[in-house]
């Protein structure tokens, strides 16, 4: 039984002192749902694996991919997180004025790395409906990009919020925080969605 | 600690103080209170158990006669599908939801959920995609006709041509309801990971804790398939894709897997927490700790990783190669082990106890006979020579009915009389609430055991028409399907009228153990006046030892009781 009260979680009477106070679970629910979220991404990797492994030829063959621009547009999305990661940094030792720069580029760098989709998508002479691998292509990349938007508004967010002295400081920085947690995730997803529809092409 | 705490105390500064009295606005309130918001998704549900009671006693209107003269063929395949959509998406997760948001943070000794905005932004989805759903009654084409599975190609035909169709109104319901599910998912489990009192460990947590634990885990990792389903047959359906439609390539049966890797863990997120009720109710009314509580809750978490691995025996039927049939049908025999663990502690709970029939108990015990009767069928339905030879038969329907009425409704009945008077601070009448269990207790039963027979003698399910060989059962069923009708006038006007003029409750009428019975009813805002501290397990009935260490309700106690 005694381990049994060891593991209960600390709920000391300094977080519940007033009847009002309550504790700021948020990056823990933010952690839950992605993990969630992530498994609507692999479902519809699954599909695309599925696919490939019924087709003879995958892609099709008025449907190949295009490899260089993508992989530009992965250099930029995974170094943003090193980016972002630099303005938690900045924020967790109280520089607002670091915090709002990093945040900003990377913000930039999302806005590039949504730009570049765009325009591959325009570039690569086949739409939605064209076939099987078509559909997962845009299935795929669309939701992953509708992500990424997400995580820009966030950024933004948190940019436009810090405008007030003080709203984010060495202690309160659960915003910022949890803009780099979903900032992380799509860069994970791209990670996979790169290798799978990209870099299968290759082999 | 952050800038979102602040808001929260804004947002609750607004709210009437719910031991007022006429305040009975506040349910009609964005409130965060999540005693609030458990009983708006409670009201909510209900009327969606009456709308889809209305459709099933239609559909039983037709099936009394063999020929279809009732209503149109078409007509009769937008009330099935209906019925089934609202009565799982609209009555049973939302109900229980509503439960659970109720219950779980008075019985883990916290003052609300994790995050109150979410928690009442997940339910105002509800009243959204309920509405969006009945919108399809009116719209050219009628509803939805291709059943709660939605399988493509049925589902990916569209005959009146319009964008805004019943198929597509359906899959954009069954959409926002993930995204509500998933929501109060984050909230539940984030809130029993972080929120019990001081001293409740995992192995001092209420039974009902655990299950409703158990099934939003399910809905973390079942929900998004659905939603990836449902997202590529919106897309077929409306943008020209084709990953489901086989005139063009696509898989059908992909969707089969899609829908049933989240469709038939949904069902464990529906039954576990009604595991939870009868592991609360059990102990209260046989005067006994629940027997074997470590092996009941942690057969909970059991049945949730195996609720991953068997969803193929809906597929038994669906080209699906033997290989994969036998390690579905293992698996699925696999899963009665801890659901048999659980039925056998809840009868070593009641052997032997002191015995007070009030209506929960009543209640309970009928579900609890309902479920092992539904457990038999289900491991007859999960040996695959059986299963192909009833596919698609009543037996099938005959089988999930008495679990979903059978064994939930009734444990839904179980835990609203339990907890009635903790909620409302009114008790409840018993004589109308047996005449209730009665009346409920016989119609289940004529309604839904003759689809048994039925299905054994080959009647398709799914039919508005049949030969008349089958209509003597059928009669029988349609009776038992009116009186279900009936039998929820006397719950109607039971709850009502004690709500308003029932006497008084004391905040333990059923001297049971547990933290929501040591505050006053209805609870308090923010529930304890002092967080309790937990000194000892659940369950200690005939034991003198002491639940908690000071008294949570603070002052308040000495004038309710």
């Amino acid at each position: 039984m005694q381990g049994a009260i060891d593991s209960t979680p600390v709920v000391t009477g300094h977080e519940v002192a007033a009847h009002e106070e309550h504790q700021d679970l948020r990056v823990l629910g933010l952690i839950t749902f992605l993990a969630s979220e992530f498994l609507m991404f692999a479902g519809f990797f699954a599909v695309f694996l599925v696919f490939r492994g019924s087709h003879v030829q995958w892609p099709p063959e008025e449907t190949e991919v295009e490899l260089l621009l993508p992989a530009v547009n992965t250099l930029i999305l995974v170094s943003s997180s090193w980016v972002i990661n630099l303005g938690t940094k900045a924020i967790k030792k109280n520089d607002l004025a670091g915090m709002r720069k990093w945040f900003g580029i990377t913000a930039a760098m999302g806005a590039i790395f949504l730009a570049g989709q765009v325009y591959e998508y325009m570039n690569l002479g086949y739409g939605l409906k064209t076939n099987l691998f078509s559909n997962c292509f845009y299935l795929t990349t669309g939701f992953h990009g509708a992500h990424v938007f997400i995580g820009l508004l966030l950024i933004l967010g948190v940019l436009w919020r810090s405008r007030r002295a003080n709203h984010y400081t060495d202690i309160t920085h659960t915003g910022p925080e949890m803009a780099e947690i979903y900032w992380h995730f799509v860069d994970v997803v791209w990670i996979v969605l790169f290798s799978l529809i990209y870099l299968l092409t290759l082999i | 600690m952050s800038n979102a705490s602040l808001d929260a105390i804004a947002a609750k500064s607004d709210q009437p103080f719910p031991g007022a009295p006429n305040n009975w606005r506040r349910f009609f309130s964005f409130s965060t209170d999540h005693k609030v918001i458990g009983i708006q998704y409670m009201v909510t549900a209900f009327v969606f158990f009456l709308i889809g009671g209305l459709l099933a006693m239609v559909m039983r209107g037709e099936l009394i006669t063999p020929e279809a003269d009732l209503v149109d063929r078409t007509v009769y395949n937008a009330l099935f599908t209906m019925h089934g959509t609202i009565m799982l998406f609209m009555w049973t997760f939302p109900m229980l939801n509503g439960l659970s948001n109720y219950l779980v943070p008075l019985m883990i000794g916290a003052r609300d959920m994790a995050f109150p905005r979410l928690n009442a932004a997940a339910f105002w989805l509800v009243p959204v995609f309920g509405t969006l759903l009945m919108v399809s009654f009116f719209i050219p084409g009628g509803p939805s006709q291709s059943g709660w599975w939605a399988y493509p190609p049925v589902s990916l035909q569209n005959p009146t041509g319009n964008l805004i169709n019943g198929q597509v109104l359906w899959l954009l319901a069954v959409a926002l309801s993930g995204v509500s599910s998933i929501m109060g998912a984050v909230n539940f489990v984030t809130t029993i990971f972080r929120m019990r009192a001081p001293g409740m460990g995992w192995f001092r947590m209420p039974a009902f804790c655990w299950t409703v634990l158990s099934a939003q885990m399910i809905q973390l990792f079942g929900l998004p398939s659905l939603t990836a389903g449902a997202v590529m047959l919106l897309l077929d359906l409306t943008a020209g894709t084709s990953f489901f439609d086989p005139a063009k390539g696509g898989d059908p049966v992909l969707y089969q897997h899609f829908f049933w890797f989240y469709s038939h863990p949904a069902v464990y997120v529906i039954i576990l927490p009604i595991f939870g009720t009868f592991s609360e109710v059990f102990p209260v009314y046989a005067r006994k700790p629940l027997f074997g509580y470590r092996f009941v809750v942690v057969s909970s978490l059991i049945i949730t990783v195996l609720s991953a691995m068997v969803w193929v025996h809906h597929m038994f039927a669906s080209g699906t190669p033997s290989w994969m049939r036998m390690l579905f049908m293992f698996s699925t025999m696999l899963i009665s082990v801890p659901t048999g663990v659980k039925v056998f502690a809840w009868v070593a709970t009641v052997w032997g106890g002191k015995l007070r029939l009030d209506t929960p108990m009543l209640f309970a015990l009928g579900g609890l006979v309902c479920f092992l009767f539904a457990g038999i069928t289900g491991v007859m339905l999960g040996a695959v020579p059986f299963d192909i030879h009833v596919n698609n038969t009543y037996f099938v329907v005959g089988h999930f009915h008495y679990v979903i009425y059978g064994a939930t409704v009734m444990g839904i009945y179980a835990a609203i009389y339990h907890w009635f008077p903790k909620m409302t601070g009114h008790m409840y009448y018993e004589g109308l609430g047996k005449l209730h269990f009665v009346l409920t207790f016989i119609g289940v039963n004529l309604n839904f055991f003759p689809m048994h027979p039925l299905g054994l003698m080959g009647m398709p399910r799914r039919v508005a028409s049949y030969d008349p060989e089958f209509a003597y059962w059928n009669v029988i069923a349609s009776l038992g399907g009116f009186l279900l009708g009936v039998s929820t006038l006397p719950f109607i006007l039971n709850i009502v009228s004690s709500w308003v003029l029932g006497k008084r409750a004391p905040a333990n009428p059923w001297n049971a153990i547990g933290l929501e019975w040591l505050i006053p009813s209805p609870p308090p805002v923010e529930n304890f006046e002092e967080i309790p501290i937990v000194v000892s397990g659940p369950y200690g009935y005939g034991s003198d030892e002491s639940l908690v260490a000071n008294n949570p309700a603070g002052e308040l106690i000495s004038e309710h009781s």
